[in-house]
């Protein structure tokens, strides 16, 4: 169509219609310029065009690439991304002259890290220069070239002619935090895996790189264990329906390696933990009424071996089954009233001479749980009240801040003086809705923001948006994380100075239509359109 | 083994239930089981329908998938006193239903077709299945009929323009919370997705994309007869003078040029209400509504005009004086309100009828409603239901303690409370997020709409068979959010 105008004979028509084309390039080419997300840290670009044709347009390994075709993390991004661009097969007919021919990723590391998982260390930066006749994408290893494919990918945009541009560009990137983070939670209603899959999908397009799996809790246990497999036989609201299987967990993980994603699992304890007493008989502390047990159930119960043989076992099986060197062990709101009732519990305070503070007991507890995982040889996390009551971590403990009180400003440079990595999720409880911009408040909330030295920053390691599960299954969650999580991708990716709203809302709608494009159903931001809406239902 | 069955089978009853809640409800513990090569729903004999009503025909297709999803084919009776298959629901249609089951057959007795829609509606919500698949009913008596006539719902396709197949699936949510008028915001500031015969300009200029983001008469046709099929009512709202910024686009001279100092700013405001062009243009525009609109209302909307530009317009202020408005736009907008809306009648030689007026303003609504009602004008009560403001937690409880007579004055001003009205605006609402964020918090105002207050003034009561409900929703392919934490035998399985 666009060759065609262009050729028309007529010298009218050719005037008519360059007009038209220079009128609608450039302002195509603004939008283009403010719509990648979140923005890069380096990012130069010029009007100058180029045209890609998907007849010709070709993602290669460059020569000097230690990265080859066994490549599979490359390879199938490859693929992934050349859909991105140009859209579904039917559209692919088209053909003109592509100006840009080929976009070479060059990984200029010994070893590209192909077979490898993402860490915590994983050096994300890359740098993407778009000139005629090649664009070209280095990086240090194959994450930095997901990085740096995704972000080439939001660099094209389709004239009103449907033909596809790319102007000449340069970019330097690199990540601000190293921890970007989505927590979903998988208990409180049970996600079928395409939910997971997609959000996952959702994730690398906004450069998140941990999915935080909030996988069991009070309300279910869905994680299908080896070892106990009780838990969600009797644990899950379905033993078959409302499970993940070995292979299922499995396809998670390999899901997100192939995004450059890594899956920490969370096995919260010893509050929490309604669901696996249906499947582990004697875990959980029996509350008294009076001098008789009540038949409800508390938190894990502390004094006795037998919980802490199961815990080995079952973390020994959880440190096999996910590949990450970190595990959420949870350690958040415990219940103590059910402790307080149990006379044996009462008699073990005296025998250690705890008196009545219970948060004695639970540190008790605590660090035992963390050397049994230590012994598994992985790191952990846990939440900000295990180090809120001083249980003795170990150096290399991250600590998650996600309480309201007290500010969590102040726990963010309490846990920083005390030398320990730190990551934010206190404003970013993206359950909490409200009616109207919400995202504004999202994106202004800093990790960095509390009173500190530049050492003490620098124990930041990045954040999480956590959707918990009360009042989200696989019917609401999707519009409900998307865009507004694409929030808390720009704060923790892009530079600091980072800060306008108003450019933010213009890149961010045109990101949110892009995700409605690629099958997301991200909701709006505002009144408006996409020029494809969703077609899902 | 046979204990646990009994077990299992006894929390099914527990929790089985009809929303809305029928006005009289008798159930005993008496199951009879379907067999779903062998139910059928068949006319009376001294039905005045029959085979050959297409309201009823379609329903009783629907019907059956809903209630043997796993079946094609298939024993029920039923009974319709008048006929009346081929016509559309209105203001006065009697929905009012009798249903009796007993063993081996159903009867449901109804006035018209629309209130044998219902039943249908309540009959498949008694059927359920025990663990080994096998489906029952129990024996039940149910005499039902809505406590008010109107019972709406809003959506904006104008914010955010909806495809169509949105609106569709919404139209039968609709008609499984008996709901029975879809108030069609259809167009507004933002944009102008109507496609007019007589002004196709306002489409071609006023729509977000005048092909991909526009309702074809085909589409508006479809959207009105599923409606029907239903026992839906189609009410579109042409809101003017104000938020009619995207009118402007394809009707020029339309809208007020608005002025800074002496010369005219390049901004518009509301229609310009002092030319005769005006009035003439909405005169052809609203024959085409009623052409295209079988309901006999129409939504005039008249809300929020801004007097800033009328102000700053030297004619405009030039036509004030000549009228002798002084200084009092508002009387300028019931110049206005007045001209269209006798246009409106002449259209539809229909001036026995008052207006109706929906109150949708804030906290002070029962204010609102006392007054209005003691100056005799019916209406429609929207302020509490504005379901597109959204907040953490079970906020449908608060839909739900809504009393919409609860308000001082007689009982014949209570009487002119002829229904109410869930609001879905488009600001924050597209595809994307419009069935979960609408289901099933818009149940609670059904409801409440339809039941005996006094039976379901309690949510923890009514809990349970909302929850329950919800599963429903999701196994008919309605995308409906949780209550709070839990699970349904058949999640959602879409994205």
């Amino acid at each position: 169509m666009y060759c065609l105008l262009k050729c028309a004979p007529l010298i009218l028509a050719v005037a008519v219609c360059h007009g038209w084309l220079f009128g609608d390039f450039v302002r195509k080419q603004e939008l283009n310029e403010i719509s990648l997300w979140p923005i890069p840290q380096k990012f130069q670009s010029s009007a100058v065009a180029f045209k890609l044709s998907p007849a010709s347009f070709q993602i290669v390994h460059a020569k000097q690439s230690s990265a080859g075709p066994s490549c599979s993390i490359l390879e199938n991004a490859f693929r992934r991304y050349f859909e991105y661009v140009f859209g579904d097969l039917k559209s692919r007919k088209k053909v003109y002259d592509s100006d840009l021919v080929e976009l070479q990723v060059w990984i200029t590391s010994a070893d590209p890290e192909c077979d490898g998982y993402p860490s915590l260390q994983t050096d994300e930066s890359y740098e993407l220069s778009v000139d005629e006749p090649s664009a070209v994408l280095k990086a240090a290893n194959a994450w930095g070239a997901l990085r740096g494919l995704e972000t080439f990918s939001q660099l094209v945009y389709e004239d009103d002619y449907g033909a596809n541009n790319i102007n000449k560009t340069e970019i330097s990137d690199f990540p601000r935090f190293a921890h970007r983070g989505i927590l979903l939670d998988s208990s409180r209603h049970f996600l079928p895996l395409k939910v997971i899959l997609a959000n996952l999908e959702a994730m690398a397009m906004n450069k998140f790189n941990v999915f935080h799996w909030h996988i069991v809790d009070d309300q279910s246990f869905p994680y299908m264990s080896r070892t106990f497999p009780d838990l969600s036989q009797k644990g899950a609201y379905h033993p078959f329906t409302h499970v993940y299987t070995p292979s299922d967990v499995k396809m998670v993980i390999e899901f997100a390696r192939m995004r450059g994603i890594r899956v920490i699992p969370e096995f919260d304890t010893p509050g929490h933990t309604r669901s696996w007493g249906n499947g582990i008989k004697d875990l959980l502390t029996p509350c008294y009424s009076g001098s008789s047990p009540s038949g409800t159930f508390g938190p894990v119960n502390p004094i006795l071996n037998s919980s802490y043989d199961f815990m080995t076992e079952f973390f020994k099986e959880i440190s096999t089954v996910f590949p990450d060197a970190y595990i959420h062990l949870g350690g958040d709101e415990v219940d103590f009233s059910c402790w307080k009732s149990n006379p044996d519990i009462q008699k073990f305070m005296v025998q250690q001479g705890f008196g009545t503070d219970y948060s004695k007991l639970e540190s008790f507890y605590v660090q035992r749980l963390l050397d049994i995982v230590a012994a598994t040889k992985k790191g952990y996390m846990v939440w900000q009240e295990v180090f809120d009551n001083g249980v003795k971590l170990k150096a290399d403990t991250q600590i998650h801040v996600w309480k309201e009180r007290p500010q969590y400003q102040d726990e963010m440079a309490k846990v920083t003086a005390a030398g320990f990595n730190t990551l934010l999720s206190t404003p970013w409880y993206l359950n909490r809705i409200s009616y109207g911009q919400d995202w504004v408040n999202i994106y202004k909330a800093d990790p960095q923001n509390f009173t500190g030295t530049d050492a003490q920053k620098k124990l930041v390691i990045g954040g999480e948006a956590c959707l918990w599960g009360e009042y989200v299954d696989a019917t609401n969650l999707t519009p409900r994380l998307w865009p507004r999580a694409s929030a808390v991708a720009e704060r923790l990716w892009s530079d600091k100075s980072v800060t306008d709203v108003g450019n933010a809302y213009n890149r961010l709608a045109q990101h949110r239509c892009r995700m409605v494009k690629r099958g997301i159903p991200a909701e709006p931001l505002f009144v408006g359109h996409c020029r494809q809406e969703y077609m899902g239902l | 083994m046979c204990c646990a069955v009994l077990f299992f089978f006894l929390l099914i009853v527990q929790v089985d239930g009809v929303w809305p809640l029928p006005q009289q409800l008798d159930q005993s513990a008496d199951r009879n089981s379907l067999s779903p090569q062998r139910f059928s729903f068949t006319y009376g004999r001294d039905s005045a329908a029959q085979t050959g009503c297409s309201v009823l025909d379609a329903a009783f297709k629907r019907y059956f998938s809903i209630i043997f999803p796993d079946f094609t084919k298939g024993s029920g009776l039923l009974i319709v006193k008048t006929r009346g298959c081929d016509g559309y629901p209105d203001e006065d249609s009697d929905e009012s239903y009798n249903l009796s089951v007993s063993e081996g057959q159903a009867v449901l007795r109804s006035v018209t077709v629309w209130g044998a829609l219902r039943g249908l509606e309540s009959f498949s919500q008694l059927v359920y299945q025990d663990d080994y698949g096998s489906y029952f009913i129990n024996k039940t008596e149910i005499v039902d009929f809505p406590r008010f006539a109107f019972r709406g719902l809003l959506l904006d396709t104008s914010r955010h323009y909806l495809p169509l197949h949105a609106i569709l699936k919404t139209l039968d949510a609709m008609a499984y919370s008996k709901f029975n008028v879809f108030h069609w915001h259809i167009v507004d500031d933002p944009s102008f997705p109507y496609q007019s015969r007589t002004f196709p300009d306002l489409s071609n200029k006023g729509a977000f994309h005048p092909f991909t983001h526009v309702y074809t008469q085909s589409d508006v046709m479809r959207v009105i007869e599923h409606a029907r099929m239903r026992g839906i009512r189609v009410i579109p709202e042409f809101d003017s003078p104000g938020h009619t910024q995207s009118w402007g686009k394809g009707q020029p001279n339309l809208l007020t040029p608005c002025y800074k100092g002496d010369v005219p700013s390049g901004s518009f405001g509301p229609v310009d209400p002092t030319v005769d062009t005006t009035y003439k243009f909405m005169e052809s525009l609203l024959k085409e509504v009623k052409f295209v609109f079988p309901d006999s209302y129409v939504h005039l909307g008249g809300d929020e005009v801004s007097f800033a530009c009328w102000q700053s317009n030297p004619n405009v202020r030039t036509f004030m004086e000549k009228m002798g408005f002084g200084k009092d736009f508002t009387k300028l907008e019931s110049f206005y309100m007045e001209r269209t809306s006798i246009v409106w009648q002449d259209v539809f030689d229909y001036h026995e009828r008052d207006t109706v007026l929906e109150i949708w303003k804030g906290e002070t609504y029962q204010a609102e409603l006392s007054r209005m009602t003691k100056a005799g004008h019916r209406v429609l009560l929207s302020a509490p239901w504005y379901i597109n403001h959204i907040s953490y937690g079970q906020d449908w409880r608060n839909s739900y303690a809504v009393q919409p007579q609860n308000f001082s004055g007689t009982e014949e001003q209570k009487k002119l409370v002829i229904g109410g009205e869930v609001a879905m605006w488009g600001e924050y609402v597209d595809a994307t997020n419009l069935n979960p964020r609408l289901w099933p918090r818009a149940c609670a105002a059904a409801e409440r709409l339809w039941s005996d207050e006094e039976k379901t003034l309690n949510a923890d009561l009514a809990f349970p068979r909302l929850e329950k409900f919800r599963c429903e929703l999701l196994r008919r392919g309605i995308q409906a959010e949780p209550l709070f934490v839990g699970h349904c035998k058949h999640e959602y399985d879409g994205l």
